[in-house]
């Protein structure tokens, strides 16, 4: 939407109010400026406390100046949380679990979106529409239902069953916003393809996927975040007597209420900041992609 | 005899579309469709964890559910959430895009965003990148009500005394609003900008060059070109209010207190389901959340439709 004569109009009229600009801008972005380092500060501080109070005593957390640096710095606390709280454990369990469930999302709801985008046969629509209506129910009306129905097939607290229903928790959105973006993508190459004999599945493996591949990175960052900060299904699907198969979230949930027992404050935290680390290193690195991939959803 | 129709590209074309369409297909019929079609069944049953003997008891969940004092508190409490959280994040966000996009003024005859904008962007959007169970629990420490905890103690630097912020009933709702809109501000500053970015920088160069102030700029140009997504930043908000269910499970006293304080239809539909094994109560208890979100969709796609502004 970008239009390349843009500067040449301006720069014939700037000259006509030099000063109206500069002056708001003094006073008004004085207050900005505060208003902006306000929201910096109100979300850094509970993220770089969370760090500080890992090194910490409990003494020195509940004292009278609790926002204070740590009086010595060790690593005691990082060490009791890994060995006690597991958390290394359940993050190993989340990455495996993601890794699944994110790879069979993307493969199977590319398949569907792209068959239900570019080919025409009866059912098409039904298909289709059954898929997206998936996006206007709250995951809570089947809470009880779901339950019973990986009970009934036997995974209840298995990692399979955890895979198996974020895969279809995530279809709707999936399907939705990739069969809009393979409508997007030109028919021509494909169709040269398969002149040459090119068979269907060759087509869509080796043709469209890596054609895809803008819509296919967003909508896996999508995918990867929701299922890796998922919450409500590991603690309905993955119960309390199965605790070695537990996820990331609902081990810290857990860590939090047990904290309180046992209190190792400084554990607590190095717990959370064990938690928080990898995902902080991850959005650094790729935090435009992130942005796109997240805001992609609410886009037109 | 063969029909002409079935030619061997006409066989591979239809197995081709059967097989990329039979995993996912299963997959999203047996986890998710079923399951929600059962609950609409549930709903009507007295069923009782996992146990296959329950009988249809008609509406009985339904009436029960309207006498339900703790299910009304819980509507109450979307309902206030409703109302606050989207504006309060939509206009902080709002806020903070126009400031960020094109409050800094004018360089070289073009509106440009505030020095260290894109630093400012990747910060606020990280709350959003964090587990809401994560932010709950950073939050039980930031709001203690101990002149310890961190806001307390900020308070303190002031003379203010210690505020039970999740331990006063009439303070524990807002307090988890305030923290659902310090985790979503980031994510709409970066959507609003999206949505900025798209309107043509002439426009804004225009106004301004007719000398239009900031607030001119701001209501009369900038709002009406972003109506759009503001309003579709509007419904996703208003469906995060019919759930808060992970941050209220984790920050609030007693899973939804003090004294239901704070409750919500997916907490106490979760605690229907694994805390008293009333299957049949909780799905009814479903079919009323669904029934509230898709009354709000609608409502919300009729009234705030408008015109377009084309550019």
């Amino acid at each position: 939407m970008k239009t390349e004569t843009a500067p040449a109009v301006p720069q014939v009229r700037r000259a006509e109010r030099p000063k109206a600009g500069k002056q708001s801008a003094g006073l008004l972005g004085g207050v900005s400026h505060v208003m902006l380092v306000l929201w910096t500060i109100l979300t850094v501080t509970p993220i770089l406390y969370t760090f500080l109070n890992s090194f910490k005593t409990n003494t020195e957390i509940f004292g009278d100046s609790p926002l204070a640096l740590p009086q010595q710095w060790g690593w005691g606390a990082w060490g009791r949380a890994w060995e006690t709280s597991r958390i290394g454990e359940y993050l190993v369990n989340t990455v495996i679990v993601v890794a699944f469930s994110t790879f069979f999302t993307m493969l199977l709801g590319s398949m569907a979106a792209y068959v239900l985008s570019r080919y025409d046969f009866r059912g098409n629509r039904l298909i289709y529409t059954l898929f997206v209506a998936g996006l206007s129910i709250p995951p809570f009306l089947a809470l009880s239902a779901l339950y019973k129905v990986v009970d009934n097939v036997g995974l209840l607290g298995t990692h399979t069953g955890v895979v198996l229903v974020y895969v279809a928790y995530s279809m709707p959105f999936t399907v939705f916003f990739l069969t809009a973006f393979f409508k997007t993508l030109p028919t021509t190459v494909a169709e040269a393809a398969m002149m040459d004999g090119c068979g269907h599945a060759r087509t869509f493996f080796q043709i469209m996927l890596p054609m895809a591949k803008p819509g296919l990175i967003s909508i896996t960052i999508f995918n990867v975040i929701g299922q890796w900060n998922q919450y409500l299904l590991p603690i309905a699907l993955l119960p309390g007597d199965k605790q070695d198969k537990w996820l990331i979230t609902q081990g810290i949930a857990n860590i939090s209420t047990s904290a309180g027992y046992e209190a190792d404050w400084a554990g607590l935290f190095a717990a959370l900041s064990m938690a928080i680390i990898p995902i902080l290193i991850v959005y650094v690195i790729f935090q435009r992609q992130i942005q796109t991939g997240l805001t992609a959803g609410v886009g037109k | 005899m063969r029909r002409g129709r079935l030619t061997p590209g006409a066989v591979r074309k239809w197995g081709f579309i059967a097989s990329f369409l039979a995993a996912p297909l299963a997959i999203y019929i047996i986890f998710f469709v079923s399951p929600n079609l059962q609950a609409l069944q549930l709903a009507l049953t007295n069923s009782r964890g996992i146990s296959p003997d329950f009988q249809y008891v008609g509406l009985d969940n339904f009436t029960r559910l309207f006498e339900d004092d703790v299910f009304w508190a819980a509507v109450r409490h979307h309902g206030l959430i409703l109302l606050v959280m989207p504006l309060v994040t939509i206009a902080i966000a709002l806020f903070f895009s126009f400031l960020l996009n094109l409050g800094g003024g004018q360089k070289n005859g073009q509106l440009s965003g505030v020095w260290g904008s894109s630093f400012y962007k990747v910060v606020f959007f990280f709350p959003q990148v964090l587990a809401v169970v994560i932010v709950g629990v950073l939050f039980q420490a930031v709001l203690n009500p101990q002149k310890s905890g961190i806001l307390n103690s900020v308070l303190g630097w002031f003379g203010i005394d210690p505020v039970g912020w999740l331990i006063k009933p009439d303070l524990a709702l807002w307090t988890i609003i305030g923290v659902m809109v310090w985790q979503g501000v980031g994510f709409y500053v970066v959507l609003f900008s999206a949505g900025m970015a798209g309107v043509p920088k002439e426009i804004f160069e225009a106004a301004a060059l007719d000398g239009a102030n900031r607030f001119t700029l701001f209501f009369k140009v900038t709002l009406p070109l972003v109506w759009n997504t503001v309003q579709v930043g509007w419904v996703y908000l208003g469906i995060a209010a019919f759930d808060a269910f992970a941050l209220v499970q984790v920050l609030s006293i007693d899973r939804g207190g003090p004294d239901n304080a704070t409750t919500v239809l997916p907490l106490e539909i979760f605690r229907q389901t694994f805390t008293y094994y009333r299957f049949g109560y909780a799905s009814a208890m479903g079919v009323a959340l669904v029934f509230l979100v898709l009354t709000f969709a609608a409502l919300t796609l009729r009234v705030t439709r408008r015109e377009r502004i084309e550019y």
